[in-house]
């Protein structure tokens, strides 16, 4: 799925990154736990998140996590932006819950890690 | 990015890079990770390697914030592995065993809201190095260090 799919599906805004990006997500994980995010085998994913502070972009970073969705409206910090951009990550920001986030992004075809 | 210099072991050249860690300070938290992830990028390794011990370490880093008071990352670069010495000034572990287990922790409220301290920490380091030393002097602090062999050890 394209970050354009993603940012419609989930009524979300791309804070960081092209929103345009060619970039193919294919597999999500959804977790407020950052440590049970840094025990994932997989690289490349969207990491659902209602977790806003700077160690989730460091998490993202050190798991080489493709593109953060922070859900539940929170926001991101310009500080977290700039750590985003430095690493290549991609930040989508979402009004939705994590469940009825993760729920739209499986009905159209994003994949659960386990 | 700083180092202190590469050193000559013989007949095997080992490059040392530190970085310093500051106890409490989750702003900075994975500063010094990330200075070591990049160093490792430029290196020939393979990638899947370098994200075991990005992971190992940043485990580790988050470790001195939340616990110690100040510490260190160190990591030697040789052809056969990555050794990366986590050394820090802080109450030390008690119980050793007892902190690797799953679930186990000690972590602040605090720590908690930002996501950590559920008790994995250590076993995740476990998971993603191929030797982990753990040395802990209670009042003191603690020593962790985390071997990756970056070829396949022969059969």
């Amino acid at each position: 799925m394209k970050i354009a799919d993603i940012v419609r599906i989930t009524n979300g805004k791309v804070v960081c990154g092209n929103e345009t990006a060619e970039k193919e997500i294919t597999h999500a994980f959804s977790s407020d736990l950052l440590s049970d995010v840094l025990t994932i085998n997989r690289v490349g994913i969207l990491l659902i998140t209602g977790v806003a502070n700077l160690q989730t972009i460091r998490t993202a970073e050190m798991a080489e996590v493709a593109c953060v969705l922070i859900v539940r409206n929170k926001k991101v910090t310009q500080e977290m932006i700039d750590l985003a951009k430095e690493n290549g990550l991609m930040i989508i920001e979402s009004p939705g819950s994590m469940f009825g986030t993760s729920g739209k992004l499986y009905e159209n075809g994003i994949k659960p890690l386990y | 990015m700083s180092g202190i210099g590469s050193g000559i072991t013989g007949e095997m050249k080992e490059m040392t890079y530190a970085f310093p860690i500051e106890g409490g300070d989750f702003i900075k938290a994975g500063h010094a990770s990330s200075n070591i992830k990049k160093i490792l990028n430029q290196l020939s390794l393979d990638p899947a390697i370098i994200r075991r011990i990005a992971v190992a370490m940043y485990e580790a880093e988050v470790n001195v914030v939340a616990h110690a008071y100040r510490g260190s990352m160190k990591v030697f670069i040789s052809p056969e592995k990555i050794r990366v010495r986590v050394e820090d000034e802080g109450p030390g572990i008690p119980d050793i065993e007892k902190a690797m287990q799953e679930g186990y922790s000690t972590a602040s409220e605090k720590v908690r809201e930002m996501g950590f301290g559920a008790g994995m920490g250590l076993s995740n380091i476990k998971k993603n190095t191929d030797k982990l030393d753990i040395r802990s002097t209670i009042n003191k602090g603690t020593v962790v260090e985390m071997t990756t062999f970056t070829k396949p050890k022969e059969a």
